[in-house]
Formats: structure tokens, C-alpha cells, sequence
């Protein structure tokens, strides 16, 4: 809304969702927002055309409709004509969990990440999801926007300093990393105050941004505490630990312990909370500080010093 | 150039050198659109090849990029780029591809190729134009074997909901698409009656009269209010007799024979 009252280019499409959240904008900005139908493929490719005469288009529906339904609009009509389009879902994850495995958005950052010119985006929190559509407005190109549902915790104290493609580092530590991306930094930094309790100064760093990714802050991060965990709610094929396993492996110097905690390649088929389901797959404070001690001890060991 | 015959004559020339230089395909569906490409090149597309950029210009989308063949030459006469380019078209290094190609080609508007995506960007460009009160009009041409792509039907419906009366789309309908003929492979009649249930304008014509394509395209929109669309009768491979209706030239280049027969019959050496 703020954005869309300073420029008026700013234009919203959706996909025939977004019930008790569109309407605000539809009532203030009637020329400047368009319900598509439930059509996605063509609210694709109008949002480009839309871009390609002048306009920064957002588009919005839940989990995989914007993004795998009209894929090839995407690639295509959005990217390849670097049209200013930033493709908004909400309910990354399993932030739909009890609507089923149609429902799930849990390979959404892998594919966005492999499009050319795309950059990606999954806020932490309701203040990185603020600052990151402020951000994706004000860039120039195709964007993806992965948030969660409304109503999740604010996880940052302080005011924050966004910018594209750069970690914000929540807590500090010299013993381990944890990098979260999307909605899992509630649960990285949860996990981290049980790791101080256990011993361990543990790095809290949120990966808001998939693409362009903060090499830096990896390498600096393999370097300053030689232990690097990755959490996302998320395939392990593609996504954040991906892209971190890819900098370490081309860049990173010295032993580094690297662990992905993500979510196997499968397809969630009980019905469930998007906290129970986190859960089944080890995405939850006690589970993964476990794993986290546990792999760490391996390196104390290995480098000869006591835990 | 005064005379669209001439133009639509040239630029069947010029594609089947081109493609017959390259070795590349699509010559009959390159032919089947000549003349409506010619009537739309001179005339009717407010145009102006020296500021393609131009904000108020109208926008010709093809979505059927694999004639861009033939969208080249017209672009290269009208002289949005240098004639020259057309010699090393589809060629390793050269910037015009085999599917219509945005990229460094001044005047093509978007790039296609996978078929279904012209007609929701045109309904993007044309809202756009809507909105912002500006006086640019939408052209879409279609093939009738991408009519099968269900993206199509929604940018269908979408039109006339908005009343998009500044988009036209015209339907290269030469009956034969890329495994059979259209009734074979998936039928699509009674085809003006879909566009019309759906809400659109339409007028049938002879794709290959110029005087037809041209009346038609001078007295847009066809109804206020509702978008156009111009269903054009054409026949695949349409200037050279043996490549006329025959599904085999959707693929081939010609071969020597072929190519000194096909360049007899458009009255040219080779």
C-alpha cells in the first residue's frame, strides 16, 4: 500500500486469491489492481505485458500457483524480456500443511533460483518481508517473494538494515553457523539459545536472499567458526543448502562441518500443522540442536579440542 | 513501399532465401502470413523504425515465432534494422534466431516461440494502454494450431471482460499444424463461434486478399468495446505451388531444384 501511494507505477495482479488481503489496495488503487481469474499462465503474461509498458507488476496467489502453474511465463515473458515483474507467494513451506501436498511449496526456491535474471527472496520475519517488498520494488527486474502466512512472530528486536543479497546476522557466535532462510529463522535462533546452553557460541545468520547469495558472509562464516548448518523448510535438492554446499565446495578454504537440514524429496502425505510437519522431518529445536551438537562433537574431536 | 502486394512479394522472396540459406524450416508458415504481415508493415502499425522505443507506437506481437522469418524482412524493409542482417539469419553468432528474438533485433516487440504466450502479453500491453488513456492499439497473430493452447482461451475470456477494444487478434488459419491438419490433430471449429461466444469481435476474410486485409484493419475496432479478432483463411505455404497445403513444408528447406522451381514460380532469379 505504501509503496503503490509513492509510485504510481505500481500495479497488482492476482489469481483469484487473497480474500481479506487484496482488498484494501483494491479499494484504494481500483486502476491499478486486477483480479486475473483463476488463470494463471495469462495473469503471468499480462503482468509482463503490464511491465513492459512501464509498470512494476506484482503478482500474487498461494504456494505453487504463481510459480509452477505459469512457469514458462515466467521464464519466458518475465525473465527473458527482464520485464519488471515480482512474483509474490504466500504460504511457502508448509505454511498450508493441513491443505495437503497440492498445497505445499517445497521446491519453489530451487526452480526460481535456476531462472536467469531472477533474483529470490524469503524473508525471516513480518519486519524482513516489509523491507524485502520495499527492496524488490525499488530493484529493477524479475523477482521472486517466498512469505509465509500472515500472523508469524517477529523474530528481529531491532530495527534492521535489508539489502538484496546480503545476510542479516541475528546473533553473533564463534563456534557455529546456523543459516536459515524463509520462516525457519524463529526456529534457527531458538535452536541457537539452546546451543549457547549447551556449549556452543552458535552464528545466527538469515539468508533472505537465496539469489544473489551472500557469498561473503558464508565464507566469512566457514572461516570464523568452521561449522556451517543450513536450515530451510524446503527440498535439499536446490535451495539454500544447495547454494551454501556449492560456495563451500567451489570457495571455501579448510575443513568446514556442513550440514542441510531441509526436507527429503518427497511429498508430505499426512495431513498436518505446519509446526507437526516441520516436525516429521526434524525441523524443530530439540531435533536439530541434537543433529547440531552431535556433528560439531565430530569436529571438537577431530581438531582435538574438548566440547 | 506503395504497394502491399509488392511487399507481401518480397518478403516471400526474401524468407525462402533466408531459410533456404540456413537450412532452417517454417517457409509454409511464413507464406501463409506474408500478406497480412505486408498490409500491417504498410500502413497500418503506427510504426516509426527510427524510434522503435516509441511510447505511443503501436505493438505487433508474433506469437507464432516460428515464421519470424518473415517478420524479419519486414522489419529490414521498413528499416528497423540494416537489410544485411537477414543474410545470416538462424546462423551461429547471429542475432536473429530461429524464433522471433527481442533481444538486439529493434522492432520486435517480444520474443516467442513456445506457443500460447503472445495474446496475455498483448492483453497486458493493451490494459496498460487502457489505463494510462493512451491512444496505442495491441496487434496478436496467432497460429491456428496454438489456438489448441488452453493459455489462449484465458487471455480470451480476459479480453472482452475488460473490454480491451484496442487489441486485435488475427488467426493465421491455414488448416494445417505441426503433426496433421487441424481437423485431423484437434479440430477447432465452429471457430469464429468460440470467439464469438467468448465475447470477442470477428470477421472472417481471405488472408491473402490484400484489399480484404486492408479494409478490415482500417476500420478498427470492429465494435466498441470488444476486442477484434480477425480470423484469416490462408493457405500453409501460400506463393509456390508445390509447397501450398502440404504439411511437409513446415519442416523442409528446399533443395537445389526445389529452390530454383520455388524462385521461378516468385518470378525472381536466384
Amino acid at each position: 500500500m505504501k509503496l503503490a501511494e509513492r509510485d504510481s507505477r505500481v500495479f497488482l495482479v492476482v489469481g483469484d486469491l487473497g480474500f481479506g488481503v487484496t482488498e484494501p489496495f483494491a479499494q484504494r488503487f481500483p486502476e491499478r489492481y486486477l483480479n486475473a481469474g483463476v488463470a494463471e499462465q495469462n495473469m503471468t503474461g499480462i503482468a509482463a505485458g503490464l511491465a513492459l509498458s512501464g509498470k512494476i507488476v506484482f503478482t500474487y496467489s498461494i504456494a505453487n500457483f504463481p510459480i509452477l502453474r505459469c512457469l514458462e511465463q515466467i521464464r519466458n515473458d518475465v525473465c527473458y524480456h527482464h520485464a519488471n515483474v515480482k512474483v509474490v507467494a504466500v504460504g511457502g513451506g508448509f505454511a498450508y500443511g493441513s491443505l495437503g501436498a497440492t498445497h505445499h511449496a517445497t521446491e519453489d526456491l530451487a526452480i526460481m533460483r535456476a531462472l536467469p535474471e531472477m533474483s529470490v527472496v524469503a524473508p525471516g520475519d513480518p519486519e524482513e518481508a516489509a523491507a524485502a517488498t520495499e527492496a524488490i520494488a525499488a530493484h529493477d527486474g524479475p523477482c521472486y517473494l517466498r512469505l509465509g502466512r500472515a500472523g508469524e512472530q517477529k523474530v528481529h528486536g531491532r530495527a534492521i538494515h535489508f539489502q538484496l543479497g546480503k545476510a542479516i546476522e541475528v546473533k553473533q557466535g564463534s563456534d557455529v553457523t546456523l543459516i536459515s532462510t524463509g520462516g525457519m529463522l524463529q526456529t534457527a535462533v531458538e535452536t541457537a539459545g539452546v546451543l549457547v546452553q549447551r556449549g556452543l557460541q552458535a552464528r545466527v545468520l538469515s539468508m533472505h536472499t537465496l539469489k544473489p547469495l551472500d557469498v561473503g558472509a558464508v565464507l566469512a562464516a566457514a572461516r570464523e567458526t568452521g561449522a556451517i548448518f543450513t536450515i530451510e523448510e524446503h527440498s535439499l535438492i536446490g535451495g539454500l543448502g544447495s547454494a551454501v554446499a556449492e560456495t563451500l565446495a567451489e570457495w571455501g578454504e579448510g575443513e568446514v562441518v556442513f550440514k542441510r537440514f531441509a526436507l527429503p524429496s518427497g511429498f508430505a502425505c499426512k495431513s498436518g500443522s505446519q509446526e507437526y510437519l516441520r516436525a516429521q522431518f526434524g525441523l524443530e529445536v530439540g531435533a536439530l540442536s541434537d543433529a547440531i551438537c552431535a556433528a560439531s562433537r565430530v569436529r571438537r574431536l577431530a581438531v582435538g579440542a574438548s566440547l | 513501399m506503395a504497394d502491399s502486394a509488392e511487399f507481401a512479394h518480397h518478403i516471400r522472396t526474401r524468407t525462402l532465401q533466408m531459410i533456404n540459406r540456413a537450412r532452417s524450416s517454417h517457409i509454409g508458415s511464413s507464406f501463409s502470413m506474408a500478406d497480412l504481415l505486408a498490409v500491417l508493415y504498410n500502413g497500418v502499425l503506427r510504426v516509426d523504425p527510427n524510434r522503435p522505443d516509441w511510447p505511443e507506437r503501436d505493438r505487433f506481437i508474433l506469437s507464432k515465432g516460428h515464421a519470424c522469418a518473415a517478420l524479419y524482412v519486414a522489419l529490414a524493409e521498413r528499416g528497423f534494422f540494416p537489410e544485411s542482417w537477414l543474410d545470416d539469419f538462424y546462423q551461429n553468432g547471429a542475432r536473429l534466431a530461429g524464433h522471433a528474438t527481442h533481444v538486439g533485433a529493434p522492432g520486435v516487440e517480444v520474443s516467442t516461440g513456445s506457443l500460447g504466450h503472445g495474446l496475455p502479453i498483448g492483453c497486458g500491453m493493451a490494459l496498460a494502454a487502457k489505463r494510462d488513456g493512451a491512444s496505442y492499439r495491441v496487434f496478436v497473430m496467432l497460429s491456428d494450431g496454438e489456438c489448441d493452447e488452453g493459455s489462449n482461451w484465458e487471455a480470451a475470456l480476459f479480453a472482452p471482460h475488460h473490454r480491451l477494444d484496442n487489441l486485435v487478434v488475427i488467426i493465421d488459419y491455414n488448416k494445417i499444424q505441426s503433426l496433421g491438419t487441424v481437423k485431423e490433430v484437434l479440430d477447432l471449429e465452429p471457430f469464429a463461434d468460440k470467439w464469438r461466444a467468448f465475447g470477442w469481435a470477428v470477421q472472417e476474410i481471405d488472408g491473402h486478399n490484400i484489399g480484404e486485409i486492408q479494409q478490415v484493419l482500417t476500420v478498427l475496432p470492429l465494435k466498441l468495446d470488444r476486442p477484434t479478432c480477425v480470423i484469416a483463411h490462408t493457405i500453409k505455404g501460400k506463393g509456390v505451388s508445390f509447397m501450398e497445403h502440404k504439411l511437409l513444408w513446415h519442416y523442409r528447406s528446399p533443395n537445389s531444384e526445389e529452390m530454383a522451381g520455388a524462385m521461378s514460380e516468385l518470378g525472381v532469379g536466384e
